[in-house]
C-alpha cells in the first residue's frame, strides 16, 4: 500500500473515488458536487477523477447535490457527496429523504461552524444537527482514520442488513487542510473489500414500483421501527466490516469506540475527532504520572453505541465529555448521549464541557485543566463553558 | 427485506397503463388525460417517472399499492430535476435508454423547483420535463403561484392576484435547451406529435401543459377539455415550439375568440384586480412577440429535430 503525505480533503476524495471506481463492474457510481469551505477540495478531486463508469454532477446547490445522489442511488449506483456547515443545513430536506428511502449514500461532512455570524472553523454542530436523519454518523480523528472509515462506511451502509446512508465527519482545517502520512489503498484492494453495490429496492425498468409515496400512520410507524432495527444491527455489522478490513488491508481500523486506559480509569474523557487525539496525549502523560485517567474516543455517533459506552465507562467515577458543539437550551450533544447511556449508573458523575466552539484551539493544557477540576468535583453541574484563550 | 422498508408500493405490472384505475385524481383533472396521452405517445417505452410533492404524487394513492404503471420516485418538492439527473446519469452509463420523465406541477416548476430546473436545463441533462400547469398550488387547497394569472382569486390572493403569470417558456428558451413546447389537452394530434418528438430528442426537453383543475379553477369537470380549447382559441395559451432556444414555430393561430368565453366558466376569474381589457392587451403583446420570433427565427426541419 502506498504511503503518502496528503491533506484530509485529498485523503477523503481519494477514498471516495476508489470506492466509486470499485463499483465499475456493477451499476457504476455518481454524485453531486457543490463547493463550500472547507470541503471544496473533495468535490474538486472527485470532478477531476476519471471514473471508468461514473459521473460527478456539478450542481447548483447542496440540496440538489443530495438530490442527484438520491436519483443515482435509486438507479442502483454507488453514490456520494461532501459538504460542510450551511451547505449541510441547506441540504437537510434531502438528507432526511436519503435516510428514509434507505439509500446507502456516503457523504463526507467537513465540520464547520454554522453561521451567521460567519465562521469557517471547526464545530460539530453542522453534522450533529442531522443526527435524526436516519444516517449513520462517524467522527474521525486523523487522516488514516478518515480513509479507513470511509471504506467501512460504504461497506456497512450497503450491507443488506443495514441499507442506510452514512456520514463521515472530520474537523474543518485541522484535518481537512493539514497533511499527514496516510496509507492510501490501491484500487485492487478496495475492489476486494467493497462488493458490488446492491440496492434491492432500486427502480428498475421491468418493475413498476413507486418509492416514497403516501403512507398511513401505521405503515409510517413500521418504516421508522425498521430503521431503528437496522441501526441496532450496525455495531455487529461494523465489527464484521472491521475484521474483513484487517483481512484485506492488513491493518485494523478504529471501531465504534477506541478506549485507552479505561479499564481502571477513575476519570474518563469522552471525545471525538481531533480533540480525541489531543486528549490521548494528555491521558498518556497523566498515566506516566500515575494518575488513573482514561480516554474513550467515540467514532460512531449514530447509532450511538450505548452498550459499548456503558462497558467502556464501567470503572470510571467521573466522566468528562468534551463537546465541540452546542444545542442551545440543553448543552453538548455527545454529553446528552453519554448521560442517556449511563442512566442506570447514577454513581458515575458525568460532566459536560463545551470546548473549542467556533474552532477555538483545544490544547493539552485546557484538557489537563478539565481533568484537574473534575478530580475535585463531587456533583455534576450544568454544562461548563471553557472559553478559548484569547 | 420487509414490505415497509422504503415505502415501496407495488401492485402494478408492465402490462398496465401508465395511469392505472384507482388513482386519486379529481374528476376533470388535466393530469388524467395528460398521463394517458403521455403513455400513448411513449409507444410502449416505460419511463422512469420522478414526481415531486404535488397532486401528481397523491395520484399514486397510498402504500402499498400504486396507480403508476412505471417505476416512480416521489422526490422532495424542489428536487425533481436533480433526482432525475441522477437516475438518467446512471441509466445512460449502463446503456439503458428508458426515458426519464419529470412530472411536476407549477409550484415545483415555476417556484420552489426553478433553480433545480434551471441547473438541469443548463447542463442539458437527458430528461423530459413535463409541467402540468394548473396555475395554482392545488395540493394544498389552492394558493397563488407565480404561474397564477393576474386577476385570479386564490386563497392567498383573495382579492385577485396583482402580478402577471411568469413566462416559464421564455425562461426555458433562454437556457437554449433542444426542445420546449406547449401542450393542449384539446388538441390530441398536436399533443402526441410533440411528446413523440420530445421523447426521441436527446438532452433537456421541457413541455408545458395547461392543466385544468376544477377544484381550483372553480369550473365544472365536464368543461375541462373545452376550457383548454377556449384558452388556445383566444390566445391566452398559445401552442408553440422552441428549438434550441432560438427557433420558433407557432402551431395554431388564435381565432379571434374572446378571452371572456374562457374566463366566464371559471369562478376563479372574479378578482377585484381582474381587468378584461388589460388581459386582452397582455395576450396581444405576447402574440406580437411570438409572431416576431417565429418570423425572424423560424423553426427548420433538421436531423436533430425530425418533425
Amino acid at each position: 500500500m502506498a504511503r503518502a503525505l496528503v491533506t484530509g480533503n485529498y485523503a477523503a476524495g481519494y477514498a471516495i473515488a476508489r470506492a466509486g471506481e470499485a463499483n465499475r463492474n456493477a451499476r457504476g457510481c455518481a454524485g453531486g458536487a457543490y463547493p463550500i469551505t472547507p470541503q471544496t477540495e473533495i468535490i474538486e478531486f472527485l470532478r477531476g477523477f476519471e471514473f471508468t463508469k461514473g459521473r460527478v454532477v456539478p450542481v447548483e446547490s447542496e440540496h440538489s447535490a443530495m438530490g442527484v445522489c438520491i436519483g443515482s442511488s435509486l438507479a442502483g449506483a454507488r453514490a456520494f457527496t461532501a459538504s460542510s456547515s450551511n451547505g449541510l443545513a441547506y441540504m437537510t430536506e434531502n438528507v432526511f429523504a436519503a435516510g428514509y428511502y434507505r439509500l446507502p449514500i456516503v457523504m463526507i461532512a467537513v465540520n464547520r461552524t454554522l453561521g451567521p455570524p460567519w465562521n469557517i472553523w471547526v464545530d460539530q454542530g453542522d453534522s450533529l444537527a442531522l443526527r435524526d436523519a436516519a444516517w449513520l454518523q462517524f467522527y474521525t480523528e486523523s487522516h488514516q482514520d478518515l480513509v479507513d472509515t470511509i471504506l467501512l462506511a460504504f461497506r456497512v451502509a450497503e450491507d443488506e442488513r443495514i441499507l442506510l446512508p452514512a456520514m463521515v465527519a472530520m474537523d474543518g482545517f485541522l484535518t481537512s487542510h493539514t497533511q499527514m502520512g496516510v496509507e492510501l489503498p490501491e484500487q485492487e484492494l478496495v475492489d476486494r473489500y467493497l462488493p458490488s453495490c446492491k440496492i434491492p429496492h432500486r427502480l428498475r425498468a421491468d418493475r413498476p414500483t413507486t418509492i416514497g409515496g403516501l403512507t398511513w400512520p401505521r405503515e409510517t410507524e413500521h418504516h421508522r421501527r425498521e430503521i431503528q432495527e437496522a441501526m441496532e444491527r450496525v455495531p455487529a455489522v461494523l465489527n464484521e466490516a472491521i475484521d474483513e478490513f484487517e483481512a484485506v488491508f492488513g491493518r485494523r481500523p478504529h471501531g465504534a469506540l477506541s478506549c485507552e486506559h479505561t479499564d481502571d480509569a477513575e476519570i474518563a474523557i469522552v471525545a471525538c475527532n481531533t480533540i480525541a487525539r489531543t486528549a490521548r496525549q494528555v491521558v498518556r502523560e497523566r498515566r506516566e504520572r500515575g494518575e488513573r485517567v482514561g480516554l474513550v474516543k467515540c467514532k460512531l455517533f449514530r447509532p450511538f453505541p450505548r452498550a459499548e459506552m456503558i462497558k467502556a465507562l464501567s470503572s470510571a467515577r467521573r466522566v468528562a465529555v468534551l463537546d465541540r458543539n452546542h444545542s442551545p437550551g440543553s448543552g453538548g450533544i455527545f454529553w446528552q448521549e453519554v448521560v442517556t447511556s449511563l442512566r442506570g449508573r447514577p454513581d458515575i458523575l458525568v460532566q459536560d464541557y463545551l470546548v473549542g466552539l467556533g474552532g477555538g484551539d483545544v490544547t493539552p493544557e485546557l484538557i489537563g485543566e478539565i481533568v484537574d477540576e473534575l478530580g475535585t468535583q463531587t456533583t455534576a453541574q450544568e454544562p461548563i463553558w471553557k472559553e478559548t484563550a484569547a | 427485506m420487509t414490505t415497509t422498508l422504503t415505502g415501496c408500493s407495488f401492485g402494478a405490472d408492465l402490462n398496465d397503463s401508465l395511469l392505472r384505475p384507482g388513482n386519486t385524481n379529481c374528476a376533470g383533472c388535466g393530469m388524467s388525460l395528460g398521463l394517458r396521452w403521455l403513455d400513448e405517445a411513449l409507444d410502449g417505452k416505460v419511463p422512469f417517472l420522478v414526481v415531486p410533492a404535488c397532486c401528481g404524487i397523491v395520484t399514486a394513492g397510498a402504500f402499498p399499492t400504486t396507480a403508476y404503471g412505471a417505476p416512480t420516485a416521489a422526490s422532495t418538492f424542489a428536487s425533481a430535476a436533480a433526482v432525475a439527473t441522477g437516475i438518467a446519469s446512471v441509466l445512460r452509463m449502463n446503456a439503458e435508454s428508458s426515458p426519464v420523465v419529470c412530472w411536476t406541477g407549477d409550484g415545483g416548476t415555476y417556484d420552489i423547483g426553478v433553480a433545480t430546473l434551471s441547473a438541469a436545463a443548463e447542463r442539458n441533462e437527458d430528461i423530459l420535463y413535463i409541467c402540468y400547469d394548473n396555475e395554482i398550488y392545488g395540493n394544498t387547497g389552492g394558493q397563488r403561484s407565480s404561474a397564477t394569472p393576474e386577476g385570479v382569486v386564490t386563497t392567498t390572493s383573495p382579492r385577485g392576484k396583482t402580478e402577471r403569470k411568469k413566462d416559464i417558456m421564455a425562461i426555458m428558451a433562454a437556457h437554449r435547451i433542444p426542445y420546449a413546447a406547449t401542450l393542449s389537452l384539446a388538441h390530441r394530434e398536436d399533443f402526441l406529435r410533440k411528446v413523440k418528438l420530445a421523447a426521441c430528442t436527446r438532452g433537456f426537453r421541457f413541455l408545458l401543459m395547461l392543466s385544468p383543475c376544477p377544484t381550483g379553477w372553480k369550473s365544472e369537470a365536464e368543461d375541462s377539455v373545452e376550457l383548454i380549447r377556449d384558452a388556445v382559441r383566444c390566445g391566452i395559451f398559445p401552442l408553440y415550439e422552441v428549438f434550441d432556444g432560438s427557433r420558433y414555430r407557432i402551431n395554431m393561430e388564435r381565432d379571434g375568440a374572446s378571452v371572456n368565453a374562457y374566463c366566464e366558466r371559471q369562478r376563479r376569474y372574479r378578482g377585484e384586480t381582474l381587468d378584461a381589457s388589460l388581459m386582452q392587451t397582455r395576450i396581444d403583446e405576447q402574440w406580437r412577440y411570438l409572431k416576431a420570433m417565429a418570423a425572424a427565427f423560424p423553426a427548420i426541419d433538421d436531423p436533430h429535430h425530425p418533425s
